[in-house]
């Protein structure tokens, strides 16, 4: 293993989320904020308690699992997207690193940055709500598998790219639908039962879920499940990239 | 000794299907200055991307000390520094952590003493702190000389270093490539410019079309493809060449101020004392003479052009 080179690339990346500081993390509070504003205070104050939950706290975990997927997919596409289209990449290809060494640094860079806005999202959500954790450990197990999973794919999109607008395409087109749609502001019992089954297809469904399970101990779908759905998540990014690897595709002509 | 690098029946066909590289064969030798010619799209960026990582080769093998550059990658990349050929940098990292960087990337430990040195060396020590966006394209090229250097490669790619680059920086590099030679770096350079080759190369290959069509020794080189030239500053203008001479295949120049023989330098005989008697003989004197060796460039030249 190249620990000199994973650092050096954890720490280049880590210093360029440092420069962007403004971009990286007060975009994602205030954002929060303005759904605290909209969704808890001014249509929370009309709907009832959700599973037992106050509305205002029952969205917490939905808004970080939003910003989260989102900030891990477009952080790590960004991340190694950059250095092939300004060319800098040569100097990665061409460095005694392996691929898996290549994959840790962007990967683990991407993820280290969604789960602080992860946590600090959390703390501003704590200045409008109460809250109380019930499986932090859980809670703190999601948020990382999670963050990881989204930046493996956002890393193969990063790969996969070869434009401004693809990279975005993803993150906004694709992510974020599943995030809104997938009980982030609602309980997908409140759903009629033909749209709970399609909701079930939505793979974001059993991370939010599981997520919201970590906080107030209920669930939309069984915790075990949850756990199960987010490691395969996880392990068909890992394949698709150990694919892509093994075959060069379009990083190395 | 054995070579430092090695490359044998090295093919590149590009995703497009352009052959780039047709069966590659090349030794360079440890401690060397090779310089690498070839008109624009010979092949020289891909046969050096190939060797450095950064293209995957279609066919044959490369070895860097022995080291595959498939199989045993990283041995083989770590003794690499490249200088790309064209400028790429990122925009908002300083001087200095971006050459650290590099030296992380190659899989050494800090060592703020070496990049100290490597920076003084390329005169960029004062613009450590500059962001890399703020620097002059001449600055930038020193960059990336510093970045490949950062990590003490023993093997050094240039790519044309001197592209767009003024008289002072191609001095102060050039200074940087002797003492780097000196201390035993092997050094495989491509350059337009052919009176760098003449200047700094031990060896040159010239390359065209994806084919090595010569790997010679400079000195040999020249001396070999080198043709002569003795040029006569006559006392009188002529306005022809007298017909007694017309076989000696002269030339008139300079308004009939000058003659010029050419001759070959390998050759038996150069015929140089049957031309001045005979010019005797028909009463041409002449105020001066000298002689010219053609250049690399002129050799180069003639190489390329030369229907293959
Ligand atoms: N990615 C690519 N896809 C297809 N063809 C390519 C690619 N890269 C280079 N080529 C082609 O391969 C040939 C060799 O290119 P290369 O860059 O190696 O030339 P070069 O000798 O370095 O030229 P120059 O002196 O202009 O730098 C060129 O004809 C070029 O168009
Ligand atoms: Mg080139």
């Amino acid at each position: 293993m190249n620990f000199h080179a994973i650092k050096a690339i954890y720490r280049f990346e880590m210093a360029r989320t440092g420069r962007t500081l403004f971009q990286s993390i007060v975009s994602p509070v205030l954002s929060t904020s303005l759904y605290f504003v909209v969704f808890g205070a001014a249509i929370g104050s009309r709907i009832e308690e959700v599973d037992g939950v106050s509305y205002g706290a029952f969205i917490v975990p939905g808004l970080i699992m939003l910003s989260l997927l989102t900030q891990s997919v477009s952080n790590a596409s960004f991340g190694i997207y950059f250095p092939r289209f300004t060319g800098t990449i040569y100097e990665v290809l061409s460095a005694p690193v392996s691929y898996l060494e290549i994959v840790i640094a962007y990967v683990g860079a991407a993820a280290t940055k969604s789960i602080l806005v992860g946590l600090i999202i959390l703390a501003t959500a704590h200045l409008f709500v109460p809250l109380d954790i019930q499986h932090p450990v859980w809670m703190l197990l999601f948020l990382m598998l999670t963050a990881v999973t989204f930046a493996l794919l956002g890393f193969i999109l990063g790969i996969w790219a070869d434009n401004f607008e693809k990279l975005q395409f993803v993150p906004l087109l694709v992510v974020t639908p599943l995030a809104f749609l997938g009980g982030s502001f609602y309980s997908i019992n409140m759903l009629p039962p033909f749209w709970q089954t399609v909701t079930l297809f939505n793979p974001v469904v059993y991370l939010i879920s599981g997520f919201r399970w970590s906080f107030y101990g209920q669930a939309d779908v069984s915790i075990g499940l949850s756990v199960f759905m987010t490691f395969l998540f996880l392990v068909i990014c890992l394949a698709v990239i150990s694919w892509i690897f093994k075959t060069g595709w379009r990083l190395r002509a | 000794m054995s070579p430092i690098l090695k490359i044998t029946n090295l093919s590149k066909v590009y995703d497009s299907g352009f052959h780039a590289l047709k069966g590659i064969d090349l030794e360079i030798k440890r401690g060397e200055l090779f310089a690498l010619l070839g008109p624009n799209g010979a092949g020289k960026t891909t046969l050096i991307s190939i060797i450095c990582g950064i293209v995957n080769a279609s066919g044959g093998t490369v070895t860097v000390d022995g080291h595959d550059i498939a199989r045993d990658f990283r041995a083989a990349r770590a003794e690499i520094g490249l200088v790309p050929q064209e400028l790429t940098t990122d925009a908002f990292e300083t001087v200095w952590a971006t050459v650290n960087f590099s030296r992380g990337l190659f899989g050494k430990p800090k060592n703020h003493a070496i990049v100290e040195k490597v920076l003084k060396d390329l005169s960029l020590w004062d613009k450590r702190d500059n962001k890399l966006i703020t620097l002059s394209g001449g600055m930038k090229r020193r960059v990336l000389i510093a970045k490949a250097l950062a990590h003490e490669p023993r093997v050094l790619f240039l790519d044309e270093p001197t592209a767009g680059v003024d008289v002072e920086l191609r001095r102060d590099m050039w200074r940087v490539v002797r003492r780097l030679q000196e201390t035993g770096v092997t050094i495989i350079l491509t350059t337009h410019y052919i009176e760098e080759a003449e200047d700094l190369a031990d060896r040159v290959g010239v390359i065209n079309g994806g084919e090595i069509i010569l790997v010679e020794d400079k000195v040999e080189l020249m001396r070999k493809l080198g043709r002569k030239q003795l040029i006569l500053h006559l006392a009188d203008p002529l306005e022809a060449v007298p017909e007694t001479l017309a076989e000696r295949g002269l030339e008139l120049g300079q308004n009939g101020e000058t003659l010029v023989y050419t001759y070959d330098t390998q050759a038996e005989r150069t015929g140089i004392t049957a031309l001045l008697k005979d010019l005797h003989a028909a009463g041409i004197r002449f105020r001066d003479l000298q002689t010219r060796q053609s250049s690399l460039e002129d050799i180069f030249v003639n190489l390329v052009k030369a229907p293959s």
